[in-house]
């Protein structure tokens, strides 16, 4: 084992499938001679070329259009979209090419493409904090991962880019920077597993991605008073797998999803939704959820102070659901 | 369309042939205003590297290409910016304190702390924000110009870009609507040789970015963006034109960013000193100064002078605008929608009870 950030794990993913596979190639806008916005590709145009480690043209549904082709054609191409927001550029390529080519066709052509790309905030306003996993959860055809540990980032990547279908893979810019155990040597972790981070009979925490870390916090506030949560990483949004959930909940007879996306027909919505048929008889409140205020992010720091849920929120609200 | 319009000659004097013969006020005017475009840009990096802004996109090197084509804008015209262009903002009376406030996204900026820094918006100048998306004012500002021909309105809109925008398929969808429907819009590409960290080499394989206009249909123009006479010519003739109902124009203005993409690059990274000494040489500011004290329209004095009035003029503006207090809480519910919705109402009573 050794202690990874966030971003030299996805950058060991990415440079273990490059030699592993020369199949495997990398394209986006600023990959290569800058090393990636997030500095998550820099080194690999040194070691692997400008022809596998390509600066495309600022145009996102061409870089995902030809990530597609390139998929057809016998590659596979991992595509980085500088931000999820530049997402929406691509839209149409993504949404209704890359997920449903394989069963449009009749199963004769496969797409196995990677789409990596952070969502995240920071003082980077209305157009640049979004967090569109919900929208990308709900299409038929895709995978969507959103992991949030450095162990997780690096397996589910590499199953990502050996998988044959297409793969949204979701990180976060305020991730990059957090750092884990990584095993040393290959391992892989599955696509549609999720994991359970903390063990505990009061409560089950339903989350992903940069809110595990938030629920992990508040976690060990509350256990301070002798509240054991129990958090459920879902790690892959789509296929959403629930068992862990359930198993959770038939346990602790609440549950809290905590997102960072605004809650309104959120990932929130459809596990509240399971959970409530699914496993009726074992809860003793309803679902409760918790994401960012209803409104785009601003950017003046003391109102994106206010946008998110944090730590102090998460312990507040479940105090309330435990009363 | 690869040969390219200047104005100002090596030895400093004007070509007569392409000159627009500003006269003496217009002329100081421009170079007061690029020195405070300037100093500007040295105070707003100063203030992002102590922490009292967080974030800018700076505009040195590029001076003359906002100045000379916000000089060539008329009242009614509208103006669709990349965020390096708060020189036409300045050039159409934009205050200072409002640029600056909206970097802070205080009290003092009219889009209240919404935007990142550089997305500035005026109404009373029909200055409307980039959005961050690269090229998504290109279509807008077609369908500006549209609406303005519509409804009989001698106007004409412009929208400012990288070479890098040229490449998003908003580009060629704007400038194909520009075409078939032969809108009254200036398409002005700054072509400041790079996107970020890559070159414009990987933009296109074109001889040039203006040459792009031939296949919609319309004339493409370069000129030489570090001449802000050149600048006002070419754009002053294509706004007429458009004014006049005589369609769209493209026009490519080659120049060079001097300092980084915004205050998160370091550009030693994908360029060599060489390179940008040799851009420094062309500095449009030095430039102009050249051509006014050949006119005997400026000397050393008034140089200095120029230089130390802008630096004091953003100083008092920096202090007007620390001066401001944040954005209020309730304003974060509003202008979501036209008017306050009951559910955001509710949101913010909410968030207030749970604050107490
Ligand atoms: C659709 C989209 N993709 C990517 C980005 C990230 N981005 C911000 S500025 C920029 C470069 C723009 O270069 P150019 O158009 O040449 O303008 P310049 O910054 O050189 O003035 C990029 C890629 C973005 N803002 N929007």
């Amino acid at each position: 084992m050794s202690e990874k950030s966030y971003r030299d794990a996805v950058r060991d993913a990415l440079r273990e499938e490059l030699i592993r596979d020369e199949r495997v190639l990398i394209l986006g806008e600023e990959v290569g001679v800058w090393g990636g916005t997030y500095a998550v590709t820099r080194s690999l145009y040194d070691e692997f070329g400008g022809k596998r480690i390509i600066d495309t043209p600022i145009a996102e549904a061409a870089i995902i259009g030809a990530a597609v082709g390139a998929a057809m054609g016998g590659l596979r191409p991992v595509a980085e979209l500088m931000t999820i927001n530049f997402s929406l550029e691509a839209m149409d390529q993504i949404v209704n090419n890359a997920a449903k080519i394989h069963f449009m066709f009749g199963g004769q052509m496969k797409v196995p493409l990677v789409i990596r790309t952070p969502a995240g905030w920071g003082q980077l306003a209305a157009t640049h904090s979004q967090s569109f996993e919900a929208w990308f959860a709900h299409l038929p055809g895709l995978i969507v991962a959103m992991p949030g540990t450095p162990y997780d980032a690096k397996g589910m990547l590499k199953t990502a880019i050996r998988s044959d279908n297409p793969v949204m893979f979701i990180e976060h810019a305020r991730l990059y920077g957090v750092k884990g155990d990584v095993p040393d040597g290959e391992y892989t972790v599955p696509l549609g597993v999720p994991d359970i981070k903390r063990a505990g009979g009061d409560i089950t925490i339903v989350t992903y991605s940069r809110m595990l870390h938030v629920a992990l916090a508040a976690a060990e506030e509350l256990s301070r008073d002798g509240i054991e949560c129990e958090i459920v990483d879902l790690r892959t949004l789509r296929p959403l797998n629930m068992s862990k959930v359930y198993d959770s909940v038939v346990k602790t007879h609440r549950a809290l999803v905590l997102e960072e996306d605004w809650t309104t027909c959120g990932m929130g919505a459809e596990i509240a939704a399971r959970i409530g048929r699914d496993r009726f008889d074992f809860l003793d409140a309803p679902v409760e959820r918790l994401g960012q205020i209803e409104v785009p992010v601003p950017y003046a720091r003391n109102l994106e102070a206010l946008m998110f849920p944090d730590e102090k929120l998460v312990v507040q609200r479940v105090r309330e659901m435990l009363s | 369309m690869d040969s390219m319009i200047s104005v100002i000659r090596p030895d400093g004097t004007a070509d007569p042939e392409q000159d627009p013969g500003l006269p003496e006020e217009d002329l100081l005017l421009l170079y007061r205003k690029m020195a405070l475009l300037r100093a500007f840009d040295e105070k707003a990096i100063a203030l992002q590297r102590a922490g009292r802004i967080g974030f800018f996109v700076p505009s040195a090197g590029q001076e003359a290409c906002s100045v000379g084509a916000g000089h060539a804008l008329r009242d009614g015209d509208w103006i669709f910016p990349s965020y390096r262009d708060h020189g036409m903002a300045l050039m159409r009376g934009c205050p200072l304190e409002t640029l600056l406030g909206q970097i802070y996204g205080n009290a003092a900026d009219p889009t209240r702390g919404r935007q990142m820094p550089s997305h500035w918006c005026d109404r009373s100048i029909r200055l409307v924000s980039v959005s961050s998306p690269v090229a998504t004012q290109l279509p807008q500002a077609v369908g500006a110009a549209y609406a303005a021909k519509l409804r009989g309105e001698k106007v004409a809109s412009i929208a400012s870009f990288g070479d890098g925008g040229t490449s998003t398929g908003e580009f060629h969808a704007a400038m194909n609507f520009a075409g078939v429907f032969e809108t009254p819009t200036v398409f002005f590409c700054e072509n400041n040789q790079y996107a970020i960290s890559v070159p414009v080499s990987r933009q296109t394989a074109a001889s040039s970015l203006a040459v792009k206009a031939q296949a919609y249909g319309f004339r493409g123009i370069r000129v030489d963006g570090n001449d802000v006479l050149a600048v006002r010519k070419v754009v002053g003739d294509a706004l007429a034109r458009a004014r006049d109902g005589k369609g769209p124009t493209l026009i490519e203005a080659l120049t060079y960013r001097i300092g980084p993409h915004s205050t998160s690059d370091d550009p030693t990274i994908y360029r060599s000193a060489e390179e940008v000494a040799a851009w420094r040489e062309k500095d449009p500011i030095r430039r102009f100064a050249a051509f006014l004290s050949g006119r005997g329209l400026m000397d050393d004095a008034s140089i200095d002078a120029a230089a130390a009035e802008a630096k004091e003029a953003v100083r008092k503006a920096v202090e007007v605008v620390e001066a401001a207090p944040p954005v209020p809480f309730e304003s974060l519910f509003e202008d979501v929608y036209a008017e306050l919705p009951w559910h955001l109402a509710e949101a913010r009573d909410a968030l207030l009870a749970g604050k107490e």
